[in-house]
C-alpha cells in the first residue's frame, strides 16, 4: 500500500532542486564584476605597492597603539621616541636631501640618532628594508632616485587622503616620472591635507614647497603657463593658512613668505601690477582682499536717479516698467534712486531719459551730495563737475533756487555738463571752465562746496580695468598732490560766516589712503576746518592710522565705501565745516623760524648743541613724555620727514621736537626750523612738567577745536605767557643780528 | 556776456512768439524774480538776475553757459531756437500736436511727423504755425512747424507730412556737442 495522492489537498511546492531563478540583473552581474575585480592585471610594481599598502594599514595602527620596538635585532636597545618630530623634522627638512642621505646611511648602519627622530620613517625603512631586495632592480630600472622613504611617505599620504586606489597608481606613475610636477601637485595636496589633519607630512611641508617655488619652480612658472585653476587653488589655500596662521603655518616659515607668494599669485590671477596689489594688501585683511578683487571683476548694477524737478520716483518707475524695464528702489537710504536689473530698451535712450526725468548715475555718486545737502537759496560750488550728475542732483535738492557754479578744468567734458543741465531742466546753474585751484580768486564766499577730486580711480576698477596695471606710485602721489591743492582752494572758496552753510564735502572714487585720509588730514592742519558727520549711516569709517601714518581722530567721521561690501563703486566721503575765514598762514614759531632762518642758521646749530647736550641726560623722561604725546596727539611726525617739499612747514611738528632734534643734529638743515623753537621749549621742559610739552603740541590744536577742551584753553593761555617769541628774539640779539 | 541789442531782441521775440504768442512777457516777469536774456558767444541765455550778477565775475573765455540756453544767432543774424528751450516753450505753447506712440521714436530720430503718426492737433492751427510736439503721455518731445492746417490734416493721405521737425529731445544724444 502506498501513500495516496490526495488531489483535494494541494501541497505547495517550492523550487525544485534543480530549479534556478533569475535573481535580478544586479545580483547576476555582481558575480561578474567581482570576478573582474579579482584578476586585475597589476604590474609587479602595483602588486608590490598593494602589498605595501596592506602592510602599512596595519602598521600605523600598531604604532598608535603601542610603540613597539623595532622588528630588527636592535629592538632591545632601540627605543622609539615620542612624536616630537614635527618641529625637528621641519628644521631638518630644509636640508631634505642630506636628510635622506643620512637616513639611507642610517638604514645601513641602523643608525639610532635619526631613527629617534623619524619613527614613522623608521617603520617605513623597515618596510622598505623588506622590499629593498625586490625593488632594488626596479628602482634602477626606473632611472630615478626615488628614495624608498619618499615612496613610502607618498603611500601613506594616499592612505590618509581619500583618493581611489587607481588614481593613486596613475598619480604615482606620473609623479615618479617628473619630480617637478610632483612638487606643484604636492603643494596643493599638502595644503589640503594640512587643513584636514595635523598629520606629519613627512618631508613635504608646505613651507618647503613654498620655498622651492621661490627658487627654481617660480622661475619655471614664469616660463610655463601656470594653470589658472592651480593658481586660484593656491591662493585660496594660502589665504586659509594666513587666516589661521598659528594653527596652520609651517614652523620656520615666516608670514612674509606666504604673503609674497600670495602677492605674486594675485597679480597673475587678477592681472594687477605689484604696486597696486601691495597697496591693497595694506588696506584690506587678506580674506577681504579676495572679496574686493572678485568684486572688481564684475560690474556694479546700473542705477538711475529720479529728477524730482520733473517727475516723481513712483511715476517714473511705472513708466519704465511699462517700457519693459526691470527695476527696484535703490535702498532705504535714497528716495530718488532706482536700480535697473535688466531692460528690453536701452536705458540711456528712453523718451523718459531724453525728457530729463532721470539720470544715469552710480549709487556712490549720490552720497557726497546727500552729505552736502544744499539748501534752497544757497550758493553752491561744484569744483569738478563733469559729467554733471552731482551738479544736477544738487540743483534738484535746491529746487532750482539759489545758484550753482559748475566748474571743470576739462573743456570737452564740460559739454556733457551743459547737456545734462539743460536736459534735466536746471535753471540756476553757471558753467565755467577754470582750473579748480584758481577758484578763490575768481569767486568766493560760497555757502557750500563740493569737491569730487580727480583721483587714481582705484575704486572704479570694475568700470576701468586699465587701472589695474596702469597705476603706480608716481600716479598716486601726483593725484594726492593735486587733491591737496584743490582742497585748499575749495576751503578758501567757502564762506565760514555763511548763515546756513560753511560746509565742504570732499570725495574721491578711490580707496587709497594717500588720496583720502591723508588729504583731509592735510587740510585739517592747514586751514581752520573741522570734520563733521557726513550724515551717511552706512559704510566703513575712515582710517585713523595707516601703516606709519597717524591721522586726526576726527577722521573717523569720514566714510569709505567698497564694491564688495556696499555693492557700489569704491568711494570716500568727508564733510568739513569751515570755522573761520582766516587762513592760518603759519603758527608763530615757524613764522619766527622762517624769518630768521637764514640769519641764525649757523648760530642755531651752536645753540642746538649745548641744548641737546642738556637734553641727553634728560632724554629718558622726555621719551616717556614723547610716549604720552604720541598718544595724545595722533601725529604725522613721519610725513613731514617723508614729504620734504620745498618750504614744507614743519610748523605742526613741535611734538617731534626731541626726535627732530636728533635728526637735526644729523641733517643740520631741515628740522632746524622746528628744532629751534622746540629746543627753547625743551629747555623749559627740562625745568617744567610734561604737561607743558602737551601744551606745545596742543598749541597747534587751535585748528582742532574739536579736540581742544578746557585743558587746551588753559594751555593756550600758558603758551601766550611763555611765548618763545621773546626768548627767541633775545637769542637773536644775542647771536648778533 | 552782454545784453541783446534791440534788433536781436526783436528777432528773437518774433521767433518765440511763433510758438508761444504773447506769453513772452510771462517769461520775463516771473513770480520768483526777474529774468533776462543775455548774449554770450552768439548764444542767447535766459537767466534770473541773481545768477546774472554772479556770472559777471567769470571771465568771458572761461564762461561756458549760464542759466538756460535758448538758441543762437547765426552768422546772418537769424535766430535759431534750440531744443534746450523746450522747457519754457512747452507750458506756454499755443498750438500743440500729439504724436502716437508708434511714431514717437521716429520723431525722436529727427524725422518729420506724418499723418499716420498724428494723434491730436489743436484746433485752428494755421499753416506754418510753430507747434510743440507732445507724446500721448503729455511729455514734450520737441517742436516744429505745422505743414498743414488742422482742416487739411483731416483730409490728407496718411503718408504726407503734417509737422516739419525742427528740434526734438533726441538731440541730447545725437548732437550733444552742438549744444555748446
Amino acid at each position: 500500500m502506498g501513500r495516496k495522492l490526495d488531489p483535494t489537498v494541494k501541497v505547495k511546492r517550492g523550487p525544485g532542486r534543480k530549479a534556478r531563478k533569475q535573481k535580478g540583473a544586479e545580483t547576476e552581474l555582481s558575480k561578474f564584476l567581482v570576478d573582474d575585480d579579482g584578476p586585475k592585471k597589476l604590474s609587479s610594481r602595483s602588486r608590490k605597492r598593494a602589498i605595501k599598502r596592506a602592510q602599512v594599514t596595519k602598521e600605523p595602527k600598531q604604532e598608535e597603539k603601542s610603540k613597539k620596538g623595532f622588528s630588527d635585532e636592535n629592538s632591545k636597545w632601540l627605543k622609539p621616541t615620542q612624536r616630537k618630530r614635527k618641529i625637528e623634522q621641519s628644521e631638518e627638512d630644509e636640508d631634505s636631501d642630506s636628510q635622506w642621505e643620512e637616513e639611507d646611511d642610517d638604514e645601513d648602519e641602523e643608525g639610532f640618532v635619526k631613527k629617534e627622530m623619524e619613527e614613522e620613517d623608521d617603520d617605513d625603512e623597515d618596510m622598505v628594508d623588506d622590499y629593498g631586495a625586490d625593488e632594488g632592480d626596479e628602482q634602477d630600472s626606473d632611472g630615478e632616485e626615488l628614495l624608498p622613504i619618499e615612496r613610502a611617505a607618498r603611500k601613506q599620504k594616499k592612505q590618509t587622503s581619500k583618493k581611489p586606489g587607481s588614481d593613486d597608481d596613475e598619480d604615482e606613475d606620473e609623479e615618479e616620472e617628473d619630480d617637478d610636477d610632483e612638487e606643484d601637485e604636492k603643494d596643493d595636496l599638502k595644503e589640503d591635507e594640512e587643513e584636514e589633519e595635523d598629520t606629519v607630512q613627512a618631508n613635504f611641508d608646505e613651507t618647503e614647497t613654498f620655498k622651492l617655488p621661490a627658487a627654481a619652480d617660480r622661475a619655471k612658472e614664469g616660463l610655463l603657463q601656470m594653470d589658472l585653476q592651480t593658481i586660484h587653488q593656491r591662493i585660496r589655500d594660502n589665504v586659509d593658512v594666513l587666516s589661521h596662521f598659528s594653527e596652520k603655518r609651517e614652523e620656520g616659515k615666516e608670514r612674509s613668505e606666504y604673503l609674497s607668494l600670495l602677492r605674486s599669485d594675485l597679480c597673475t590671477y587678477y592681472s594687477y601690477n605689484e604696486f597696486l596689489i601691495s597697496k591693497l594688501m595694506d588696506i584690506f585683511p587678506v580674506s577681504e582682499l579676495i572679496d574686493f578683487l572678485e568684486a572688481n571683476e564684475i560690474q556694479r548694477p546700473v542705477t538711475i536717479r529720479t529728477n524730482t524737478l520733473k517727475t516723481r520716483r513712483r511715476d517714473l518707475a511705472q513708466a519704465l516698467i511699462n517700457r519693459g524695464v526691470n527695476l527696484d528702489p535703490l535702498g532705504k537710504w535714497s528716495k530718488v534712486g532706482l536700480v535697473i536689473y535688466d531692460s528690453s530698451v536701452p536705458i540711456g535712450a528712453t523718451p523718459e531719459y531724453l525728457s530729463g526725468q532721470y539720470m544715469l548715475q552710480g549709487a556712490s555718486s549720490f552720497l557726497p551730495v546727500m552729505a552736502l545737502s544744499p539748501q534752497e537759496g544757497e550758493s553752491v560750488l561744484d569744483m569738478s563737475a563733469a559729467p554733471g550728475g552731482k551738479t544736477t542732483y544738487m540743483a534738484q535738492l535746491m529746487r532750482n533756487t539759489g545758484m550753482i557754479v559748475a566748474n571743470d578744468a576739462n573743456a570737452d567734458r564740460l559739454k556733457s555738463v551743459v547737456g545734462n543741465i539743460h536736459r534735466l531742466g536746471v535753471t540756476n546753474a553757471v558753467i565755467c571752465n577754470y582750473d579748480g585751484r584758481q577758484f578763490p580768486k575768481v569767486m568766493g564766499g560760497f555757502d557750500r562746496v563740493l569737491l569730487d577730486a580727480p583721483c587714481s580711480g582705484t575704486g572704479v576698477i570694475s568700470k576701468d580695468p586699465g587701472v589695474k596695471t596702469g597705476k603706480d606710485e608716481a600716479d598716486v602721489l601726483r593725484s594726492a598732490h593735486l587733491q591737496k591743492e584743490l582742497i585748499l582752494s575749495a576751503i578758501d572758496s567757502v564762506n565760514a560766516d555763511s548763515p546756513t552753510g560753511g560746509y565742504l564735502v570732499y570725495c574721491t572714487c578711490s580707496i587709497m589712503v594717500e588720496e583720502n585720509e591723508w588729504v583731509v588730514d592735510y587740510a585739517l592742519k592747514k586751514r581752520n576746518v573741522k570734520l563733521v558727520p557726513t550724515g551717511l549711516d552706512f559704510g566703513k569709517e575712515g582710517f585713523i592710522r595707516f601703516k606709519e601714518r597717524r591721522f586726526h581722530p576726527s577722521l573717523k567721521l569720514s566714510r569709505r565705501f567698497y564694491p564688495h561690501s556696499q555693492n557700489m563703486d569704491g568711494f570716500f566721503v568727508a564733510k568739513l565745516k569751515k570755522l573761520s575765514n582766516t587762513i592760518p598762514t603759519a603758527p608763530r614759531e615757524t613764522d619766527e623760524v622762517e624769518s630768521t632762518k637764514t640769519e641764525t642758521a649757523a648760530s642755531s646749530e651752536q645753540i642746538q648743541k649745548p641744548e641737546s647736550k642738556q637734553q641727553k641726560p634728560a632724554s629718558t623722561p622726555e621719551k616717556s613724555n614723547m610716549g604720552k604725546k604720541q598718544k595724545l596727539k595722533p601725529e604725522k611726525s613721519e610725513t613731514p620727514i617723508i614729504t620734504k617739499k620745498a618750504g614744507v612747514k614743519s610748523e605742526n611738528k613741535k611734538s617731534d621736537g626731541p626726535k627732530k632734534a636728533k635728526i637735526a643734529k644729523l641733517d643740520g638743515e631741515t628740522s632746524k626750523k622746528s628744532a629751534k623753537p622746540n629746543k627753547k621749549q625743551k629747555v623749559k621742559e627740562l625745568n617744567g612738567d610734561s604737561t607743558k610739552e602737551v601744551v606745545i603740541e596742543k598749541k597747534k590744536g587751535s585748528q582742532f577745536e574739536k579736540n581742544n577742551k578746557t585743558k587746551n584753553k588753559n594751555l593756550l593761555k600758558k603758551n601766550k605767557n611763555r611765548m618763545g617769541k621773546n626768548k627767541f628774539k633775545k637769542l637773536k640779539n644775542m647771536v648778533g643780528q | 556776456m552782454r545784453p541783446l541789442t534791440d534788433e536781436e531782441t526783436k528777432t528773437m521775440f518774433e521767433k518765440l512768439s511763433k510758438y508761444i504768442g504773447e506769453n513772452i512777457k510771462l517769461l520775463i516777469d516771473r513770480p520768483d524774480g526777474t529774468y533776462c536774456f543775455r548774449l554770450h558767444n552768439d548764444r542767447v541765455y535766459y537767466m534770473s538776475e541773481k545768477i546774472l550778477k554772479l556770472a559777471t565775475n567769470i571771465s568771458r573765455d572761461k564762461l561756458v553757459s549760464v542759466g538756460t540756453c535758448f538758441g543762437k544767432f547765426t552768422k546772418t543774424q537769424k535766430f535759431r531756437l534750440h531744443i534746450t528751450a523746450l522747457d519754457f516753450l512747452a507750458p506756454y505753447a499755443k498750438f500743440k500736436v500729439w504724436v502716437k506712440p508708434g511714431s514717437e521714436q521716429s520723431f525722436l530720430y529727427g524725422n518729420h511727423v506724418m499723418k499716420s503718426g498724428l494723434g491730436r492737433i489743436t484746433e485752428n492751427t494755421a499753416q506754418y504755425q510753430g507747434v510743440v510736439v507732445y507724446s500721448m503721455a503729455d511729455v514734450p518731445l520737441g517742436f516744429g512747424v505745422a505743414a498743414k492746417t488742422t482742416q487739411e490734416c483731416r483730409k490728407v493721405d496718411p503718408m504726407s507730412i503734417v509737422v516739419f521737425h525742427q528740434a526734438d529731445i533726441g538731440e541730447y544724444i545725437r548732437s550733444e556737442d552742438t549744444l555748446t
